[in-house]
């Protein structure tokens, strides 16, 4: 039987063995990337529903790419267009879809909690692409992938996250799987942009970027969500950009090499600058790529496992 | 209960075997123009590391060596196991027109063979392949046959054969479990 179970709604349910396989699995699928047929035909036959009932481009297409490379069927269902602009509910939706004999749902929803919902409520895998501000569990494996291709192995390595983690699934998921891993882990940021109880899980709390450029060996720098900051949550951009922004300058302050990754989209010159965005700190282009692979090996993992159970109900061996 | 291994070939023997096949290659090619050794992962890989290095003492001609790992070609995804391992596909140069010998340690259902010639299709398009494996053990399941074998063995039904290898096992031994030749 599969390791990962039928679902990936989020990390912080694995252990750091279920981690670990997903990471080894996705190295050697990085080179499927690099050939001319950029195609292995492991997923042929299955259908994958994309259901993004938010905006993204990036996760999106990532997981198209890795669907299409595994020779998967895809459909693409945005929020607008569909049924769901007349009213219809989400588990109706992907049960109609179900009927229509899918194997997996990749769902990008703008509620925490909602693909936990869909996978207790339908027999398809189920996959989180970022639920309201809970997990983006893909996004936070292929971030480890990238540090432990740079570092070796993760344990004891220090890993800030910065920025906007009170609005980023990206931190939970990080955070999750950077401490099963072991690797110490901060976060930095405003305080009206870090969670009441992120002390809890298990973090440091930084209050001033030079803090985490002196103890950190990476760090992950959040996007400003500046969709949400009419709220009030920081002075002004550049008055950010002052106090958190990564910059060069700081960056060659820092006692030793720093890694820099962001899950992107960035706002350039708020919470990280373009030279540091493009310098040789910079593993943000590595993390693209290697997100095909991890969503690659979740998808191999998952339907891995739907196979043995079929082929367990027909009564054969698993 | 279970019957004790039998050893097929000792380390000597699969020496001596190896030297033949990687003659015979040599002859079916007439030399070592355009040849290419390709390994099924794993020990697929060490066989046409040794066959390659005969050839290398023979002829003085360093064969281009790859590695093939066929999982994502397999017809069977039920089997991907609680820790599935995913190895390394890596070819040295491009195949068109090339003279491409897959080298696999047993010869068995024909299931693997199946999936490389697929995994290596998508490569490019060889002027000829040929297989080489260690062992043929019979039961094939699909109408597939090698070129040049190292040793044939009938194995009764739930019978298995063992390549070990000295940088996997520690030990170069061929065995068998279940059955006489």
């Amino acid at each position: 039987m599969s390791l990962l179970g039928k679902d990936l709604v989020g990390l912080a349910g694995l252990s750091r063995e279920q981690i670990t396989t997903i990471l080894d699995v996705a190295e050697p699928l990085r080179e499927v990337s690099e050939r001319a047929i950029k195609k292995v035909p492991t997923l042929r036959g299955m259908t994958v529903v994309n259901l993004f009932f938010e905006a993204s481009t990036r996760t999106r297409i990532s997981f198209e790419f890795a669907e299409k490379r595994m020779s998967a069927d895809t459909v693409n269902v945005a929020a607008s267009g569909s049924s769901v602009s007349k009213g219809e509910t989400l588990v109706d939706t992907a049960r109609n879809l179900e009927a229509m004999r899918i194997d997996m749902v990749v769902i990008r929803h703008a509620s925490s909690g909602a693909a936990r919902f869909l996978a207790e409520r339908i027999e398809s895998n189920v996959i989180n692409a970022g639920d309201g501000t809970h997990e983006h569990p893909t996004q936070g494996l292929l971030d480890l992938l990238t540090l432990r291709q740079r570092f070796g192995t993760l344990e004891g390595k220090r890993i800030c996250i910065c920025g906007d983690v009170l609005h980023s699934r990206v931190a939970r998921s990080n955070i999750w799987g950077l401490k099963s891993l072991g690797a110490d882990v901060a976060v930095c940021g405003p305080r009206s942009l870090l969670p009441n109880a992120i002390g809890e899980m298990g973090v440091q709390v930084f209050s001033r970027i030079e803090q985490a450029i002196e103890w950190a060996d990476a760090l992950n720098v959040l996007r400003l969500q500046l969709e949400r900051m009419q709220a009030g949550y920081i002075p002004s951009l550049r008055e950010y950009n002052r106090v958190f922004g990564v910059t060069r300058a700081r960056l060659e302050r820092a006692p030793r090499d720093i890694l820099i990754l962001h899950p992107g989209p960035m706002n350039r010159g708020v919470e990280i600058d373009s030279d540091v965005a493009d310098g040789p700190h910079s593993v943000i282009l590595d993390q693209v790529t290697n997100g095909v692979a991890v969503r690659m090996a979740v998808l191999y993992l998952l339907a891995g496992q739907k196979a043995s159970l079929a082929d367990v109900a027909k009564g054969g061996a698993a | 209960m279970p019957s004790a291994p039998v050893t097929l070939l000792n380390a000597r023997a699969v020496a001596r075997t190896i030297s033949r096949m990687a003659d015979e290659i040599l002859e079916r090619n007439d030399g070592t123009e355009r040849l290419i050794l390709v390994g099924i992962q794993r020990r697929g890989v060490q066989i046409a590391q040794r066959i390659a290095a005969v050839i290398q003492e023979r002829e003085g001609a360093d064969i281009p060596l790859g590695a093939l790992d066929i999982t994502l070609y397999r017809d069977d995804l039920q089997t991907v196991g609680p820790r599935p391992v995913v190895g390394q596909t890596h070819l040295p140069k491009a195949i068109d027109g090339q003279v491409v010998v897959i080298v696999d340690d047993v010869l068995f259902t024909g299931r693997t063979i199946r999936a490389a010639l697929d995994e290596l299709a998508d490569f490019g398009r060889p002027s000829r392949i040929m297989l080489a494996v260690l062992v043929d053990r019979g039961g094939r399941e699909l109408p597939i046959h090698a070129d040049v074998v190292g040793q044939t063995v009938t194995v009764p039904p739930g019978g298995r054969v063992d390549v070990f290898v000295p940088e996997l096992d520690g030990k170069d031994e061929v065995t068998m479990v279940g059955g006489g030749t």
